[in-house]
């Protein structure tokens, strides 16, 4: 059985963010991390291959050769392979063209009824959720996305998938895609096992050259020529006029406070 | 039927919202985005046409006309009754090959961002996430830009042809804000974040009036791969942030004692006449208050008419879930917290003495009038 866990390496966005004169993000100057809810998808994958005989867990990353720092330490994690995508003729792809070349990189891996994907939600950089439903769509494979639970039987896998009000329990054949959100797990930290022992397991890259016979790959899906969606404009946002702070002792405030609310109608 | 080609965007028109219902059920960002809808079908001179999947709907389905909608696509199988993604993207994906609408809208709930990427998919088109702000008119988009970026406009050259749907959403945290265009591919599809767009006033005689055309898909319920077990609603209290007209926030600060900081929230909220306790990322992610109560970007988006943030510092995650907010107060003890520079009232102190005042000072506001 191989779980391909899909990962990505963002800008760590919860921190300082730099952003160019153009209204781009300055990626160079800030620091990197795995996609938070990636690492959930990761534990779910290691969990389970902890529970049944034969499992492989097969981590896969397209981005620039970067990334596979990032792929280090998820073999620390305990991944057993790691697969990064990448190549210039990939580089603008919007979500569409993103998943078009993910799942080109699944096919070509292989990909049996014993097998099972597994995406974090969404990545912190552009908050789509896009990427997971689009590879399962070009794969032509049953999605659930935000799982908080998972549950294999056999052939067949039972998601708990979280609504806003509740959840549905969803059952579906394999191979499957699945999006994990936070709520699912705990992600494990590297052992120092894994520490002393992922430079012996693999990182296969993958360029255009190694999947340009793959029947999605065409020159009008992948990369900027391919990416039907464009940024038209960015920018930042206008700073709002700071208001006013009050001034007194804590009473005095707080009066002035509503004094200024009862003039304004609020209360 | 000739082969279908999302390129061949001149045989597209009309804007089109999908319509989500739960037990039968409207949603109100049904409402929000067929509001919204409304707009842009009036920019672009075409209809607006709302598209319901579900099972016996008929009478529901003409609400959406009280909003705007012109017409309603109710597509009715019981195997639509409940959510399915594979049923779901099968029968959108035929009505959409065969009627052709120009422009596709659903709202950015874990149902709709579970169903639009896969749709758009396999559409060969392309799907912009978590909309905030969605223009078609040029000279509209450029009022926007002048009101909500810092862009110098004097430099900048538009197209005032290009009818393109012009999509707004956040992005780096809110840090950066983005607009996309789908320029080669139809329809434009775009997920809309729930509670933002701005819902119109209800008109029962168009709903009235409203047309619906039913459409039976026949669907094979035994055929599909995707089986939907259970579906539990949960019975939580349920924190309405998107609706109020109060948010009494609270964050870090509140840390040396949580219950108390919680307790004054929602006493402040009620001095105001009642209100919702929001939350900041922080809180969440140390289990203090749950996920529904989160503002910011990856929580929720409001813009209640007082917002009040009590110990929260104001990181750019959370300034972009409530920055709209029509009048906002803020406690800290800090001076330099950001949240100041946003804040219409700024009062520095420690919330557990300053909020007990601010409760007694409005309510004594409150007698007096």
């Amino acid at each position: 059985m191989k779980i391909y866990v899909c990962v990505k390496q963002v800008p760590d966005t919860t921190g300082k963010v730099a952003v160019n004169e153009n209204g781009t993000l300055n990626r160079a100057s800030m620091a990197t991390i795995t996609n938070p809810d990636d690492l959930n998808a990761v534990e779910a994958a290691l969990a389970l291959k902890d529970q049944v005989e034969d499992a492989k867990v097969i981590v896969v990353s397209m981005g620039p050769p970067q990334a596979s720092s990032m792929l280090k330490e998820l073999l620390a994690m305990g991944a057993d392979e790691a697969v990064l995508i990448s190549g210039r003729e990939f580089g603008g792809s919007d979500t569409f063209a993103t998943s078009q070349i993910i799942a080109a990189g699944i096919s070509h891996l292989g990909l049996t009824d014993e097998d099972l994907i597994f995406c974090g939600r969404q990545a912190i950089d552009g908050d789509t959720a896009q990427v997971g439903p689009q590879i399962a769509e070009k794969l032509n494979l049953p999605q659930i996305t935000y799982a908080a639970d998972i549950q294999k039987d056999g052939k067949t896998v039972t998601v708990k998938r979280a609504l806003e009000d509740g959840y549905m329990t969803i059952q579906v054949p394999m191979p499957c895609l699945i999006t994990c959100i936070k709520e699912l797990n705990e992600p494990r930290y590297m052992s120092v096992q894994g520490i002393l022992g992922y430079d012996q397991k693999p990182i296969t890259v993958l360029d255009y050259e190694a999947l340009k016979d793959e029947p999605l790959i065409e020159p009008d899906t992948i990369g900027l020529k391919g990416s039907p969606t464009n940024i038209f404009k960015s920018f930042t946002p206008p700073v709002k006029g700071a208001g006013r702070m009050l001034a007194g002792t804590e009473k005095e405030m707080a009066e002035e406070l509503a004094a200024c609310l009862a003039k304004k109608h609020v209360i | 039927m000739a082969e279908y080609n999302s390129a061949a965007i001149e045989e597209f028109k009309d804007i089109w919202v999908f319509c989500e219902q739960r037990g039968g059920k409207l949603m109100n960002t049904d409402f929000e985005l067929i509001s919204e809808g409304r707009k842009l079908a009036d920019e672009r001179g075409s209809k607006l046409v709302g598209l319901l999947l579900g099972s016996g709907m008929e009478e529901t389905a003409k609400e959406l006309g009280g909003y705007g909608a012109d017409k309603v696509i109710f597509c009715d199988d019981p195997a639509l009754a409940v959510y399915n993604n594979e049923a779901y993207t099968k029968v959108i994906c035929d009505v959409v090959m065969e009627k052709k609408p120009e422009v596709l809208l659903i709202g950015a709930s874990n149902i709709g961002r579970d169903l639009g990427p896969r749709c758009a998919a396999r559409l060969h088109t392309g799907l912009t996430a978590d909309c905030t702000h969605l223009d078609i008119d040029m000279d509209k988009y450029v009022q926007f830009l002048s009101e909500a970026s810092t862009i110098d406009l004097s430099t900048q050259k538009f197209d005032m042809e290009d009818t393109n749907l012009k999509m707004t959403r956040p992005a780096f945290g809110g840090h950066l804000m983005a607009t996309i265009i789908c320029p080669r591919f139809r329809p434009c599809m775009s997920t809309v974040r729930p509670g933002v767009m701005k819902k119109n006033v209800f008109d029962e005689a168009k709903a009235a009036a409203c047309e619906i055309e039913v459409i039976k898909p026949g669907l094979d319920e035994a055929a599909l791969k995707e089986k939907v077990l259970e579906v539990v609603k949960e019975a939580k209290e349920l924190v309405d942030l998107i609706g109020a007209d109060v948010i009494v926030s609270v964050g870090n600060g509140i840390r040396k004692d949580p219950e108390k900081g919680i307790a004054l929230a929602k006493e402040l909220a009620d001095a105001f006449g009642g209100g919702v306790v929001g939350s900041s990322r922080a809180l969440v992610d140390a289990g203090i208050l749950s996920p529904d109560h989160q503002v910011g970007q990856t929580g929720k988006t409001v813009h209640p008419k007082v917002y009040v943030a009590l110990g929260i510092s104001g990181a750019i995650q959370h300034k972009a879930g409530m920055q709209d907010s029509e009048l906002i107060i803020a406690v800290n003890k800090s001076e330099i917290a950001p949240i100041f520079e946003i804040a219409d009232y700024g009062i520095q102190g420690d919330l557990f003495k300053v909020v007990p005042l601010m409760i007694d000072a409005v309510k004594a506001a409150k007698a007096a009038k």
